[in-house]
């Protein structure tokens, strides 16, 4: 059973690693249309 | 292309959800490991995908190394030429076969080593110019993420298995360790460093960290260590079944690995015409200033 810990442990931190670094790129992406809107405004 | 990203992302989701069965619920149950041995599902595509997003990365940044002199360029093509051709022929070579070390497969060297003049003439010809660069820092950034879940799942599994998290010393967890470090490095300096060389400097790194990736991989080979011998192309066996499902759930991570590097390679283009956008910006204003001010900076003849 405590065998069964570790690999759910191991299931879940490669997707939340995933989700960490996808939210990254989300993040970046809205800040670099946000800036190209602010540049082409002025 | 706009259609064709939600398309194989829709499949991407399938195909992992398809492997996260096999591996939990198809794949049978190790005889002496038990269930914990399902990591090497996530565990061992996730290192074959970093290894290879690494290669791609030490292609490209050859290339853009290369690049800056056609004569140089032209000198490189050729190089790559002979290291594919001389390389396969030398692999079918008794004397170089009894140099491999037992269980290591010719054909799978060969194989790796005909994969350098195809991939280094198919960046070429898919990333033509900067956009070389671009693809160097895209599998960099996405080869760290997978080679962080090696490090994490790792350990994870090595607990229940040998009784400690991490064994010291031990060459293939030190020098994937330290492939993570030298591309964690590649990238911080790529992030920080506003010189005019970054580029260059960040190929050069990257060239210098691709020489770990071998060692990672052959290490098993070569040094004692507590890591077990490799699932295919190496001295250990694995059940079909198992093998079959390792290869589905590798199929998977690819898919993704593909979509995310698509997706990362999409923000290095935005960022580089904000940048560009940016010093347009700066040259109208300089423009500007620079017909207000001529008046008053004209010298009296």
């Amino acid at each position: 059973m405590n065998a069964i810990k570790f690999l759910f442990a191991a299931y879940i931190a490669t997707w939340v690693i995933h989700g960490l670094y996808l939210g990254s790129l989300v993040r970046r992406f809205s800040r670099l249309r946000r800036e190209l809107k602010e540049v082409g405004r002025k | 292309m706009k259609r064709l990203f939600p398309i194989l992302a829709g499949l991407t989701a399938i195909l992992l959800a398809y492997a996260l069965y096999l591996a939990l619920v198809v794949a049978p149950t190790d005889a002496q490991q038990g269930e914990v041995y399902r990591i090497i599902y996530y565990h061992v595509p996730s290192a074959w995908t970093a290894f290879l997003l690494f290669f791609i990365n030490f292609i490209a940044s050859i290339q853009y190394l290369v690049s800056r002199k056609s004569s140089t360029q032209s000198a490189a093509k050729w190089v790559v030429l002979a290291i594919g051709v001389v390389g396969v022929i030398a692999c079918f070579l008794p004397q170089v076969q009894a140099l491999l070390p037992a269980g290591m497969r010719p054909s799978a060297v060969a194989t790796t080593v005909l994969l350098i003049p195809v991939f280094y003439f198919l960046i070429g010809w898919l990333f033509p110019g900067d956009r070389m660069d671009m693809l160097a820092v895209t599998t960099a950034e996405v080869g760290v993420v997978f080679c962080t879940i090696v490090l994490v799942t790792g350990p994870i599994w090595a607990r229940p298995v040998w009784g400690i998290w991490w064994a010291p010393g031990d060459i293939r967890l030190t020098s994937t360790l330290v492939l993570w470090l030298i591309y964690v490095s590649y990238l911080v300096l790529r992030r920080f460093s506003s010189s005019a060389q970054t580029q260059m400097l960040a190929a050069a790194l990257a060239v210098f960290g691709a020489l770990d990736v071998p060692l990672v991989y052959f290490s098993i080979w070569f040094f004692r260590t507590q890591h077990p011998q490799p699932v295919i192309g190496g001295g250990g066996s694995m059940d079909p079944r198992m093998l079959h499902v390792l290869l589905i759930s590798w199929m998977a991570f690819l898919l993704f690995a593909f979509l995310v590097c698509w997706s990362r390679f999409r923000l290095e283009l935005l960022h580089r015409e904000v940048e560009e956008a940016h010093a347009m910006e700066s040259l109208a204003g300089d423009g500007v200033a620079a017909k207000t001010s001529l008046p008053l900076n004209r010298s009296p003849r």
